[in-house]
């Protein structure tokens, strides 16, 4: 059986819900997003990333109506809503910082919403039953936003910006204020909340790990330019720039020349006197371009005998390791200087680990396994 | 012990300072006018002895007070006019406060300052330049006759408006800085989330803003109705004989009169009229704090 692939975005007959079309933002002579086109699609979990000040919120907010773009489109299910106001739009937003009314106990902020719309007492007092229940918030209905914790605040805010079923909700660093272990659990529910009730989310966060684990798909942002939007698998497998590799995950960058050895195959020579290191590439490269070899710790093979008919071999000496329990990562000097890390997971214990601290090893990986990036 | 001293302090502040002068006061009020000096009488002696002495206070003073309609009217009048100047002064106070919060950061302090500096000046110095503005050939009538605006000069003091304005004028600060506090601290982000969820500005400004600055609000009034319900030197001087003020009453009892024992009788009705909104104002502050820990 076929299954089918959730992909709008690969798909040329599908109508985005929303789409930028030449937006740019700018606050006094500061550009804050430039001449940027994008298209989100219905039931997305789309995630803006990137470091503070790259235009994300901004991004949001425009999306949200608090801010208007200073030239382009935006555009909601094929309607202009660059001059409808916040409360005009079918767009709700989840604060950063929440902004749960104080005044108001938790039954109260959810219905705020729905208070405002008129809604008839029966149907809003159903609705706001519905999202406590969903948000597991239905023992803290009479309480105020001070009487509850930090996650049941943010379970609150979602409810309250899920409550008047918006279009399109937007979540600014939801999970910013939460620890760690928190975060990871209210990630997973972010993704039950929102394929239970097919809201289309656009997140915004600098987190690189949340939006991996959350997104469908993953713009990432730089100074109010987008550099690459795609599944999390692609940005992480494929980056299409250096900056990209760099944000998302660790990497391991080797600087050469190229030189063709097949219609995919590329040599490269990175150090003086050393083999050059093959790898594939589907992009084409001229003769002797400079370029940059992106390639993952994980996908480095660490061995302290010289491994047999590996494509690409590299010698070089522990100069460090972290032990992250799980797995670790070591720090190679190889020719020149250079460090290379390479990760392995640590299927033995500790003491049987083969090599340690200024030990000889090699590291080995296939030509495959990394990414050739114009410099 | 040295925790029962420091918990002690402000009891005896408050006995000092409070309790044993308006002991004084009221049993003056107890107490029957004669041509003596003080001008009252019985005087305690420990001769006579503390039964006797008590034997002989009474509450006719107050009596008194419910037989001439004076004073009734005085209380219910001052009660008008402080309730009256606290609205306008709310009414004037919180667009300023709230001007002030959303102005950007680096201005506040001068507009604090700004707020704070009248303070710097003498009252009295204060009320009575409201005069020089206020008089028929005052500074304000010039202007206005100046600009043709009017062809007669206003008659403005010794009238009820001039105490309004006197009373505004001076306890508008008092408005202006726990709303201003309570506005200061409100999260921009609250009203956002108010337009986001369906509000207008106006519904959010109603919703959100005027709930969340309440203590604000109450406070501000009370300060502001507190002081005004006494009041006795504004009246005095940009009032005319029309207005009737229970502090310009207590003055002339005392003063011109030397009834001293109607006098304090006047002072402990004011003051009975005085602890209820002073026990809310305390309240308020209460809850504040509680709901800021």
């Amino acid at each position: 059986m076929l299954q089918t692939v959730f992909a709008p975005w690969d798909d040329p007959t599908a109508k985005p819900l929303i789409r930028f079309s030449n937006v740019t933002k700018q606050f006094g002579d500061f550009t804050a997003v430039r001449n940027l086109t994008l298209d989100i699609y219905e039931h997305e979990f789309f995630a803006l990333l990137g470091p503070s000040g790259c235009g994300k919120t901004t991004m949001m907010r425009m999306l949200a109506g608090f801010e208007d773009p200073s030239s382009g489109q935006i555009e909601l299910a094929g309607q202009d809503i660059v001059p409808v106001p916040p409360n005009k739009r079918a767009v709700n937003m989840m604060f950063q910082s929440y902004a749960l009314f104080p005044h108001l106990n938790v039954w109260d902020n959810i219905a705020f919403g729905l208070r405002r719309a008129a809604m008839p007492k029966d149907a809003l007092r159903a609705r706001v039953e519905e999202m406590l229940k969903l948000t597991r918030l239905e023992r803290f209905a009479r309480r105020k936003p001070h009487q509850i914790s930090g996650g049941q605040r943010q379970r609150v805010a979602l409810a309250r910006s899920l409550a008047k079923a918006p279009r399109l909700l937007l979540l600014d660093e939801p999970m910013g204020a939460l620890d760690k272990k928190l975060r990871q659990d209210t990630q997973f529910e972010l993704m039950d909340i929102q394929e239970k009730t097919g809201t289309t989310f656009v997140i915004v966060t600098h987190d690189q790990e949340e939006a991996m684990t959350v997104a469908s798909r993953v713009a990432v942002m730089d100074e109010g330019e987008l550099i690459q939007v795609a599944t999390p698998s692609a940005i992480y497998e494929a980056p299409n720039c250096v900056y990209v590799a760099d944000f998302i995950g660790d990497v391991n960058i080797i600087e050469g020349a190229v030189h063709p050895c097949g219609p995919t195959c590329y040599k490269l020579h990175w150090a003086e006197g050393f083999a050059p290191l093959v790898a594939s590439s589907e992009q084409p490269f001229a003769t002797a371009q400079k370029v940059f070899l992106a390639i993952r710790p994980e996908k480095m093979h660490i061995s302290a005998e010289p491994p047999a008919g590996a494509e690409n071999t590299i010698q070089g000496r522990v100069h460090d390791i972290a032990y992250l329990g799980n797995i670790s990562t070591y720090h190679v000097e190889v020719a020149g200087g250079r460090i290379l890390k390479a990760q392995a997971a640590n299927t033995r214990r500790i003491e049987n680990r083969g090599f340690t601290w200024d030990d000889q090893v090699w590291l080995s990986w296939a030509a495959n396994a990394g990414v050739l990036l114009e410099a | 012990m040295k925790r029962v001293v420091v918990a002690l302090i402000p009891y005896l502040w408050l006995l000092g300072l409070f309790l044993v002068p308006f002991a004084i006061v009221l049993k003056i009020s107890l107490s029957d006018v004669a041509m003596a000096r003080p001008p009252y009488l019985p005087q305690f002696s420990w001769n006579e002895g503390i039964g006797a002495f008590l034997s002989q206070l009474d509450f006719e003073n107050f009596t008194f007070l419910t037989t001439d309609d004076l004073y009734w009217k005085a209380y219910l009048s001052s009660l008008k006019i402080a309730a009256t100047s606290t609205l306008l002064t709310l009414l004037i106070g919180y667009p300023i406060a709230y001007a002030m919060a959303r102005t950007p950061e680096q201005w506040r302090a001068t507009l604090m300052m700004l707020v704070i500096l009248p303070f710097w000046t003498s009252f009295l110095i204060r009320v009575y330049s409201w005069m020089g503005i206020l008089s028929q050939e005052g500074y304000l009538n010039q202007l206005l006759l100046g600009l043709g605006v009017i062809s007669e000069p206003l008659i403005l003091l010794n009238t009820k408006i001039a105490v309004y304005i006197g009373i505004v004028y001076t306890y508008i600060p008092f408005m202006i800085l726990p709303i201003y506090a309570a506005l200061h601290r409100l999260d921009n982000s609250l009203i956002e989330a108010a337009e986001d969820l369906g509000c207008s500005r106006a519904k959010a400004f109603w919703l959100v803003t005027v709930p969340l600055s309440r203590n604000g609000i109450v406070a501000g009034c009370f300060l502001v109705f507190i002081p005004t319900l006494g009041e006795f030197v504004i009246p005095s001087l940009l009032g005319g004989s029309g207005t009737l003020m229970i502090g310009k009453v207590l003055w002339e009892e005392f003063f011109n009169n030397r009834d001293w024992p109607v006098a304090s009788a006047v002072a402990v009705v004011l003051v009975l009229i005085l602890i209820i909104p002073i026990v809310l104002f305390q309240q308020n502050q209460q809850k504040q704090q509680e709901a800021e820990s």
